[in-house]
């Protein structure tokens, strides 16, 4: 796959990305972000395969360092992110 | 096997974009995310069972030490804390992409092939200023570096020439990779720093609304790095969600990226031009609870002094006692109030109070004119009327809740000191205006007993 092929994909995928979030309510702005974000954390993928392919310490320590990080970026994100969405509610529970 | 892998993974890349697509809406927003998370344990799966078991304890242990840290911090961050949460998020995930890239060089060094070598230096690139960028957004909110925009001497030819160097650099990778690299990964970093230090406080929504976007833009880079076409979509998506809330921020404050990035907004001292000659009308606790008990109709304009002064709760308080009432209380929330996109519908939410009660502002605008009194609490330049009409002011042109049009004004604020552009705020010299001065929760606070005294 040369890289003309996957800035193919990549604009494409840009397209929808843009098509697919055009109006989100200020309401769900930061839980977009942060849900948004956890998904960036798919670069853990990544990180697994240099783990997999590494042949030295030296990429044994860069594998590790980056799995960890795009993990606490992957867990915290979407767990911070479900905490946030479950506040949201439409109408106040108890009438005061 | 390879087939099912990318199967798989193509699987991944459709949750991904559904639950994308179900965070556009409340009701369905918490489903989105779970589908997200859920294309996240399938694409990291398949990837181990790809990849057999090599390096395995090494792969255990990251994920393990990751998952706990992330946990953790996830169940006890404060959510008036969220901003800087975010910011230091993404600062991992482009991290660990300039990791991936590093990690990708040294293995294939030293013939790799010219595609995959500019794919791995762009990532560097990208990733390296996504972390050291949101470590210094994350200072800066978190209160370890100085709000203020700081301009270091020469900043911008700093930038620049680092620019070239770097890019010079690639060039010259052939002659002794490791130190060029390592050189190269430095510069990157200092970029980061270069880029979001100049920008102060209440630009944040939009350093960190571009840092997200960044941070999905490494990922796709990795992706780049990798051949791998689904961690080229997740990026993208990513990418495009951080790039249109720029763009949201951005017009909210009526400037374009370029301004925000390179104007250094604030922290100068033009002010105090016709400050002293106009005169401001105080009021106390006592009087303001009066005329907010006997309005008909209230709106409560919430801004980062509120998420400072942790007074959400209290201000749900408040509004649950004028409604009980008979009172008629909605928020207005302005895009950019607090430091990230939505920081102030999260705090309200967190207090309880349903969604359903916030408007934005093109809703609430024309709704000021027939409202009795407008309650605001910790906000400045979201309000500054001298938007609309002072050409020249550095924040001309920025969209702002019309408070002034309502019948009367509280503003709740410690001191007549100006917003954070560094602009004085007309309204508090509108003879509508009165002033009630004290940090946000305790005037609250008291405005609830003196609200409930009145029965």
């Amino acid at each position: 796959m040369g890289i003309v092929d996957s800035l193919f994909v990549f604009v494409l995928a840009m397209l929808v990305g843009f098509e697919v979030i055009t109006k989100v309510p200020p309401t769900l702005h930061t839980p977009l972000m942060s849900g948004a974000n956890a998904i960036s954390g798919i670069t853990i993928v990544g990180a697994l395969l240099v783990a997999a392919h590494s042949d030295s310490p030296l990429t044994e320590v860069i594998a590790f360092v980056a799995i960890v990080m795009a993990t606490v970026n992957v867990v915290g994100g979407f767990l911070v992110t479900d905490r946030m969405l479950q506040m949201f509610r439409k109408e106040t529970r108890k009438k005061a | 096997m390879k087939a099912l892998v990318e199967l798989i993974y193509l699987l991944s890349v459709i949750l991904f974009v559904a639950g994308l697509r179900y965070l556009n809406s409340p009701a369905t927003a918490r489903r989105g995310n779970l589908l997200a998370s859920v294309g996240m344990a399938l694409a990291i799966a398949a990837t181990l069972a790809g990849k057999g078991i090599s390096h395995l304890w090494i792969i255990l242990a990251g994920l393990l030490a990751g998952s706990i840290i992330g946990a953790v911090a996830a169940r006890k961050v404060k959510m008036t804390a969220m901003p800087q949460m975010v910011g230091l998020l993404n600062g991992l995930g482009g991290g660990a992409s300039a990791l991936v890239a590093t990690g990708e060089f040294v293995r294939l060094s030293p013939s790799i092939p010219l595609d995959t070598v500019v794919t791995i230096i762009l990532s560097l690139l990208i990733g390296g200023v996504t972390f050291t960028g949101s470590l210094v957004a994350f200072g800066k909110l978190q209160g370890l570096v100085k709000g203020t925009p700081t301009v270091l001497p020469l900043h911008r030819a700093v930038t620049i020439l680092l620019s070239i160097a770097f890019l010079l650099l690639s060039f010259s990778l052939h002659i002794s990779p490791l130190a060029v690299f390592t050189t190269m990964a430095i510069i990157s970093l200092i970029l980061g720093v270069l880029l979001v230090i100049p920008i102060g406080g209440a630009d944040m929504p939009v350093a960190i609304s571009l840092l997200n976007s960044f941070s999905g833009l490494a990922a796709s880079g990795a992706g780049f790095v990798l051949k791998n076409n689904m961690l080229i979509v997740a990026g993208a998506l990513v990418g495009a969600a951080g790039m249109i809330l720029t763009f949201i921020m951005c017009r909210a404050m009526g400037r374009s990226l370029l301004h925000v990035l390179f104007g250094a907004f604030g922290g100068k001292e033009e002010l105090a031009e016709e400050a002293g000659e106009r005169r401001v009308r105080s009021i106390d606790v006592e009087e303001a609870a009066m005329i907010l008990a006997y309005a008909r109709s209230v709106i409560i304009v919430p801004g980062y002094g509120m998420a400072v002064a942790q007074a959400h709760h209290a201000v749900r308080e408040l509004a649950d006692e004028l409604e009980a009432r008979g009172v008629e209380v909605k928020f207005a929330i302005h895009p950019v109030a607090g430091r990230m996109p939505g920081h102030m519908n999260v705090l309200l939410a967190e207090a309880n109070v349903p969604y359903s009660k916030l408007y934005d502002m093109d809703d609430i605008n024309p709704e000021f004119e027939r409202t009795d009194v407008a309650l605001v609490i910790g906000a400045s330049d979201i309000v500054n009327p001298a938007a609309r009409h002072k050409k020249g002011s550095p924040i001309y042109g920025m969209p702002i809740l019309e408070v002034d049009r309502a019948r009367q004004v509280i503003v709740i604020k410690r001191s007549l000191s100006p917003g954070f552009s560094g602009v004085e705020n007309e309204l508090f010299y509108n003879p509508k205006t009165m002033m009630l001065f004290g940090g946000a929760r305790d005037v609250v606070q008291e405005l609830i007993k003196e609200v409930k005294r009145l029965d």
